[in-house]
């Protein structure tokens, strides 16, 4: 394989830029996230968030600059990377039901002209009742509601029984126990020394509920442990003077 | 009505309406799924110069030429508007809409100068705009029998890739698949399958046995392998009757035959579905509403119980009816039949009176705290 680089890191971002059109929409990014880490990415809208995630997972395509993971590139390492993304950014009226959503989170592992067989169905099942929806299993996707949605993606990425989870917006429309549930899961899994990246839009809910910050505005304005970073210089740097610190 | 056919073409059309129907319903699916509908319908009007020319260049209707120019011509269309998607930043739809009437007008035109050469070379070409089933040879079923075997056996090997690509390319292209390829391969099958209906159905509407087959499965099915199978159940029964009605009347062109057929399936499906057809969803929305109302009614009546204080208040029908007018009459109907409510005399007024039942305090109480809402 490979040579390892920054292998100390979860994720490591090196000069990252990417352009929509003719604007950068991130510019020269350096990143470190450190293994067994919860951070937040945050930023105003447009700032680039969804867009770095997607970098990372090589959605799109950098003009300048690297990504390691675990010290080796993507490819390397893709099952030990779980992806949540934006629920909008499916059709739910799609034909299925909620165990078999769940299952394509080991369509990667599987491989060519394997269908899951019984073991992977238990898996499945293991993941959904980790985020309370093993009731749901044969539930058409198209009956979910906002916040079950998004469960049903967390254990599509739980079912990977990844190292790294990357979830977009994953408490975005979703009800407080909702937000509860996956909150109290996600900080399980750093608990369990895995690393968990989510971008959030909530600012009032950051410190309580993470321990690592990366503040974003195309270009990164200040990242490190919370307690360090999130202060209000830091904050009129990424959004302006529209906001005023929030201490939960 | 088969007298006036000898049961040879019978057989050829109806062997090439179920090849048709299982190959196009199949990727019809998966089209409609990915939202490529209309560039079903702009590969197969493209097809036409690519029909045109291989009328040209083997000097008359051989099918495999016909449909290796129509293969060609509408291969370049579809690369065509995903060039002009990725390079200008005109959107998919206007792209498409040109696409569609460049390639035509360019088949119409080369068409009409294929028509005005000899006879024998053109003979059986206009078939090609709206379809004509009976013209389908023996040796053609080969030609159509690879193509739907071809895509089905791509369809089952593929079966997950296309299922995750379908419903979300991009969380598959985080789990490391070839999303572009699998991506590639079932547009190419979509083509494949405008390609072989040409013949059948025309270029004009041959996109409706692709989409209309598939929009009328979604109605009945749950799952994605029902949606498929259904869609080719639909597929082959609007091809064969279609194929059939067209070939038994004289200068009935199929393809406007098919597609009615698959248009009556449609509306069948949307009207009559359970769950998703609007005769159901409307009967539900009725129920729902009538639960309301009846809580609505049982609300006022344990409201006015509370204000004198007393559970079993007998609430007379005059005052539901001054508050919830023609819908009280029903709404105590659905609560008596329930057990909330029941009616009493209260002398030594003659007028009817209404009591909630220790059932309704409980249901009204649940109501009023915001439990018991039926989902």
């Amino acid at each position: 394989m490979s040579q390892l680089h920054e292998p100390q890191f979860a994720l490591h971002v090196e000069d990252l830029t990417v352009t929509y059109g003719a604007a950068p929409a991130l510019w020269d990014i350096d990143l470190d996230v450190p293994p067994g880490v919860m951070a937040a990415i945050v930023g105003p809208n447009g700032s680039g968030k969804s867009t770095l995630l997607k970098a990372v997972l090589g959605l799109v395509a950098p003009v300048a600059g690297h990504v390691r993971l675990f010290g080796q590139p993507l490819d390397a390492v893709r099952n030990r990377v779980g992806y949540v993304p934006q629920r909008s950014s499916v059709d739910w009226d799609f034909p299925t039901d909620v165990r078999d959503v769940v299952m394509m989170g080991l369509y990667g592992q599987l491989g060519w002209f394997r269908r899951p067989g019984a073991a992977h169905r238990a898996r499945a099942m293991a993941a959904l009742a980790a985020v309370g929806m093993q009731d749901y299993a044969d539930r058409q996707i198209g009956q979910l509601s906002g916040g079950q949605q998004q469960r049903v993606f967390i254990a599509r990425a739980l079912v990977q029984e990844a190292d790294l989870y990357i979830l977009d917006e994953p408490m975005a429309g979703v009800d407080r126990p909702t937000e509860d549930i996956i909150i109290a899961l996600l900080q399980d899994l750093r608990d369990r020394g895995k690393t968990v990246i989510v971008v959030h839009h909530d600012l009032s809910t950051v410190e309580r509920y993470f321990d690592w910050l990366v503040m974003l505005n195309t270009r990164i304005i200040a990242q490190g442990p919370v307690a360090e970073v999130y202060t209000p210089e830091t904050l009129r740097e990424t959004y302006g003077h529209r906001v005023a610190l929030v201490k939960a | 009505m088969w007298d006036l056919l000898s049961s040879h073409t019978v057989q050829t059309v109806l062997m090439g309406a179920v090849f048709l129907g299982l190959i196009s319903g199949a990727l019809g699916a998966f089209a409609v799924l990915r939202g490529q509908s209309l560039l079903g319908d702009a590969v197969s009007h493209a097809a036409l110069p690519g029909v045109a020319l291989g009328f040209l260049v083997a000097g008359g209707r051989e099918l495999g030429a016909v449909l290796i120019g129509a293969t060609l011509s509408g291969g370049l269309a579809a690369l065509s508007v995903m060039l002009i998607v990725s390079r200008t930043r005109l959107k998919p739809d206007a792209a498409l809409g040109v696409v569609l009437s460049v390639y035509f007008a360019l088949g119409v035109v080369l068409l009409s100068h294929v028509q005005s050469q000899s006879g024998a070379a053109s003979a059986g070409l206009s078939g090609f705009l709206f379809g004509q089933a009976a013209a389908t040879l023996r040796s053609d079923l080969w030609i159509m029998g690879g193509l739907a075997g071809f895509a089905l056996a791509l369809i089952a090997a593929l079966w997950k890739e296309a299922k995750i690509v379908s419903f979300d390319p991009d969380y598959a292209r985080a789990l490391g698949l070839p999303v572009a390829r699998v991506q590639a391969a079932l547009t190419v099958m979509v083509a494949l399958a405008i390609v072989a209906g040409l013949q059948m159905v025309g270029v004009i509407l041959m996109v409706a046995l692709l989409i209309a087959p598939a929009a009328a499965a979604r109605q009945w099915t749950r799952s994605l392998a029902g949606m498929v199978g259904l869609s080719m159940g639909f597929a082959v029964v609007a091809g064969v009757t279609g194929a059939l009605i067209s070939a038994s009347a004289r200068g009935l062109a199929t393809g406007p035959v098919i597609v009615l057929v698959a248009t009556a399936i449609v509306l069948l499906s949307l009207a009559f579905a359970p769950e998703r057809g609007l005769l159901d969803r409307a009967l539900a929305r009725r129920a729902r509403t009538r639960s309301l109302r009846a809580d609505q009614v049982l609300g006022t009546i344990h409201a006015l119980a509370r204000s004198h204080d007393d559970p079993a208040y007998k609430a007379e029908l005059g005052m539901l009816r001054a508050r919830h007018a023609a819908a009280t009459g029903p709404a105590l109907a659905r609560l008596t039949a329930r057990g909330l409510v029941r009616e009493v005399a209260h002398p030594p007024e003659t007028t009817p009176h209404w009591q909630m039942t220790p059932e309704g305090q409980a249901r009204a109480e649940a109501l009023r705290e915001g439990r018991g809402r039926d989902d």
